[in-house]
C-alpha cells in the first residue's frame, strides 16, 4: 500500500498510511450503524406522526407515502376542550419553578456543607449523600399525607416544594464537588475584608459556581418536564396537567381510535426536551462527567 | 443558610420516620387505622403480588443494569480511539437518555411492541404471527430491559470522561513490552476505570430498582400482560394510590429501602477490595 498525504484535511499526523484511513473509515461506518438503530425509535415516531391514520397500521415502510399534518393540527387542539398550550405552559411553569428553586437552595446548601465549619457537618453531609441513594418511594406516602392535611394538593406546591428546600440531593453534590474545586483563598481574602457570608456567597462563589448552575438549571428543568409520578398523585383537575399527565390520559381515553393524534402529541412532547439539549449539550455533558469522575 | 438543612432533614428524615410507623399500622386514606404491630409484614411475605413484584424487579435489575453497563463502556472505548467526530457522536448517543424515562417515549415503546405494533407487523410480512413482544408475558420484561438499555448514553458519558484520564504513558508502556489489546484492557483499562465503573454499577442499580413511569405506563396497575411487568414501585403505587392502603404499602416501601440498603451495602463493601484509586496505595 502506498502512504497518501492527502492535503488539507490529514493534520500534522505522521504516518498515516491507508490502512489507518480504511480504519478510520470503518470506525465512522460503525459508530453510524450504532447511532442508526439507536436513533431509529425516535425517527419512526417523526414519520408515524405524518401518516395517515390508515397508513399507520398498513404501511410498515417507514417514510410515509402520503405526508399528512392534521395530527398536529389535532394534537394542538388539546384534549377535552383545552387546548394544547396550556398543558406546554403548565409543564413550564412546573419546571421554572423548580430550576429556581434548585439553584437557590442546592448551591446556598452545597456553600455551608462544603465551606462552613459547624457541628452535625459531617453527619449532615453524610444524609445528603444517602439520600442520593435512598428509594424516594419510602417517602411518598407520608409527603402525600402531608400535603392533603395542608390541602395542598391539586396545587403544585407538592411538585416544586422539595426544589426549594434542597432536597436533590444530587445538585447540593453536584455544587459541593463545584465549590471544593474554588479556592479557599478567594473567600478567607473576602472574610478578612470584612464580608459576611451572604457576601462571600454571593459575591464570589455565585459567579465562580455558573458552570454548576447552568448544569443543574438543565438537569432540573429536564427532569421536571419528563415527571410523571409527582403530577399522576398530585393532580387531578385537566387544566392543571403538565405534558407527561396529558399523554397518559390522552392515550388511555383517545390513543386507540386516534394514533396518528397520539404519536404528534408524544413527538411534541419530546420537542422541548430535545431542543434543551440541543442548545446546552456542552454544558450537560460536561456535567454529567464531573458528577461521576472527581477532578 | 443553617435552616435549609435543618428544612432538609425535617422532610427527609420526618417523613421516614412516619412511614416506618405507618407500616406498623393498617392506616387507610379514608378509614383511618391503628397499631397492628408486625401484620403488615406478615400480610406481604404471604402476598403472591410481593413475590411477582419482587421477581420482575430483580429481573430487570439484574438483566439491565450490566447489560446496560456493558453497552456504554463497549461504545465509550470505540468513541475514545479516536477524537474526531467523538464529540458529535456522544452528543447523539447521550440524547436518548435524557427522554427514556419519559412518558412519550415509554408511548413509542408500546408503538413499537405491543400487539399489532411495528414489530409484530414487521414479523408479520415473514409469517410470525407470536404478536408482539410486550403482548407476550415471557418477553415483554426484555422490552423494557431494551427500554433501559436504550439509555445507555448516560453512563457512557462518565465513562468517556474516565477513559480520557488514563493516562497514555501506561499504554504506551504496555506496548513496549508487547501486551495484546486484552491484555491492556484487563490490566490498564479496567482497574484505572474501576471508580468510574463503581459509580455507574452504584446509581444503575439504585435506580434500576426505583423504574416506574415507563413501568406504569407500559404495563398498567396490574403489570400486564399477566403481571410480568409489575413493577415493585408500581405496586407500591397502586396499594398506597388505587387501593388507599397506606400502612400496607409503607411495609413494601420499607422492604425495598431496606433491599436497596442491602445491596449498596455489599456493593461498598466489594469496592473496597475491588475498586483501585490511582496514587493510593493498598
Amino acid at each position: 500500500m502506498t502512504v497518501q498525504t492527502e492535503s488539507g484535511r490529514t493534520l500534522v499526523r505522521n504516518r498515516r498510511p491507508a490502512s489507518d484511513r480504511a480504519k478510520d473509515a470503518l470506525w465512522h461506518v460503525t459508530m453510524l450503524a450504532v447511532l442508526a438503530v439507536v436513533l431509529y425509535p425516535l425517527l419512526w415516531v417523526v414519520t408515524a406522526s405524518l401518516k395517515g391514520n390508515r397508513d399507520i397500521i398498513t404501511d410498515t415502510a417507514l417514510w410515509p407515502a402520503t405526508i399528512t399534518w392534521e395530527h398536529f393540527a389535532n394534537a394542538f387542539d388539546g384534549l377535552a376542550g383545552i387546548p394544547l398550550w396550556q398543558f406546554f405552559w403548565n409543564s413550564f411553569a412546573i419546571a421554572g419553578l423548580s430550576v429556581i428553586g434548585v439553584v437557590i437552595s442546592c448551591s446556598m446548601t452545597a456553600y455551608a456543607l462544603g465551606r462552613l465549619r459547624f457541628p452535625g457537618r459531617a453527619a449532615m453531609l453524610g444524609i445528603v449523600i444517602a439520600t442520593l441513594l435512598l428509594p424516594s418511594q419510602v417517602m411518598l406516602i407520608p409527603q402525600y399525607l402531608i400535603f392533603s392535611e395542608l390541602e395542598l394538593t391539586n396545587t403544585y406546591v407538592p411538585l416544586v416544594i422539595g426544589k426549594f428546600l434542597a432536597l436533590d440531593s444530587f445538585f447540593v453534590f453536584l455544587y459541593i464537588q463545584f465549590i471544593r474545586g474554588i479556592p479557599r483563598e478567594l473567600d478567607q481574602a473576602a472574610t478578612l475584608d470584612g464580608a459576611g457570608h451572604f457576601r462571600v456567597f454571593f459575591s464570589i462563589l455565585l459567579p465562580l459556581l455558573r458552570p454548576a448552575v447552568v448544569t443543574s438549571s438543565i438537569f432540573t428543568f429536564i427532569w421536571s418536564w419528563n415527571d410523571f409520578l409527582g403530577p399522576l398523585i398530585y393532580l387531578y383537575d385537566m387544566e392543571k396537567f403538565p405534558i407527561p399527565r396529558l399523554l397518559q390520559s390522552y392515550s388511555n381515553s383517545e390513543g386507540v381510535s386516534n394514533y396518528g393524534g397520539m404519536m404528534a402529541m408524544t413527538l411534541l412532547s419530546l420537542v422541548p426536551v430535545v431542543l434543551f439539549f440541543l442548545v446546552f449539550q456542552k454544558f450537560l455533558i460536561r456535567g454529567i462527567a464531573t458528577s461521576g469522575v472527581k477532578g | 443558610m443553617i435552616p435549609w438543612i435543618i428544612g432538609t432533614a425535617i422532610l427527609t428524615i420526618g417523613p421516614m420516620a412516619w412511614s416506618l410507623y405507618l407500616s406498623f399500622t393498617d392506616y387507610h386514606l379514608i378509614r383511618g387505622g391503628e397499631w397492628i404491630g408486625l401484620d403488615n409484614y406478615t400480610a406481604v411475605f404471604n402476598d403472591p403480588m410481593f413475590y411477582r413484584a419482587v421477581r420482575v424487579t430483580l429481573l430487570y435489575v439484574v438483566l439491565a443494569v450490566p447489560v446496560k453497563l456493558v453497552a456504554s463502556l463497549a461504545v465509550a472505548m470505540l468513541l475514545s480511539q479516536r477524537r474526531r467526530g467523538m464529540s458529535f457522536y456522544r452528543a447523539a448517543f447521550y440524547m436518548p437518555s435524557l427522554i427514556a424515562m419519559s412518558v412519550g417515549v415509554a408511548l413509542i415503546w408500546k408503538a413499537l411492541f405491543a400487539n399489532g405494533g411495528v414489530q409484530d407487523r414487521f414479523m408479520g410480512v415473514f409469517g410470525w404471527d407470536g404478536g408482539g413482544f410486550l403482548g407476550n408475558p415471557s418477553v415483554s420484561i426484555l422490552m423494557l430491559v431494551l427500554l433501559a438499555v436504550w439509555s445507555f448514553g448516560a453512563p457512557m458519558v462518565i465513562f468517556l470522561a474516565g477513559l480520557m484520564q488514563v493516562p497514555q504513558e501506561l499504554y504506551e508502556a504496555a506496548d513496549v513490552d508487547g501486551a495484546g489489546k486484552w491484555h491492556k484492557f484487563v490490566r490498564i483499562t479496567l482497574p484505572m476505570l474501576s471508580p468510574v465503573i463503581f459509580f455507574n454499577v452504584l446509581m444503575e442499580t439504585v435506580g434500576a430498582f426505583q423504574v416506574f413511569g415507563s413501568a406504569y405506563i407500559i404495563g398498567g396497575e396490574s403489570g400486564s400482560p399477566a403481571w410480568s411487568t409489575l413493577f415493585y414501585t408500581v405496586r407500591i403505587y397502586t396499594l398506597a394510590f388505587t387501593d388507599f392502603r397506606m400502612g400496607y404499602a409503607s411495609a413494601y416501601a420499607w422492604l425495598l429501602v431496606l433491599a436497596v440498603g442491602l445491596v449498596t451495602a455489599v456493593m461498598f463493601r466489594a469496592a473496597k477490595r475491588l475498586v483501585f484509586y490511582a496514587g493510593e496505595d493498598k
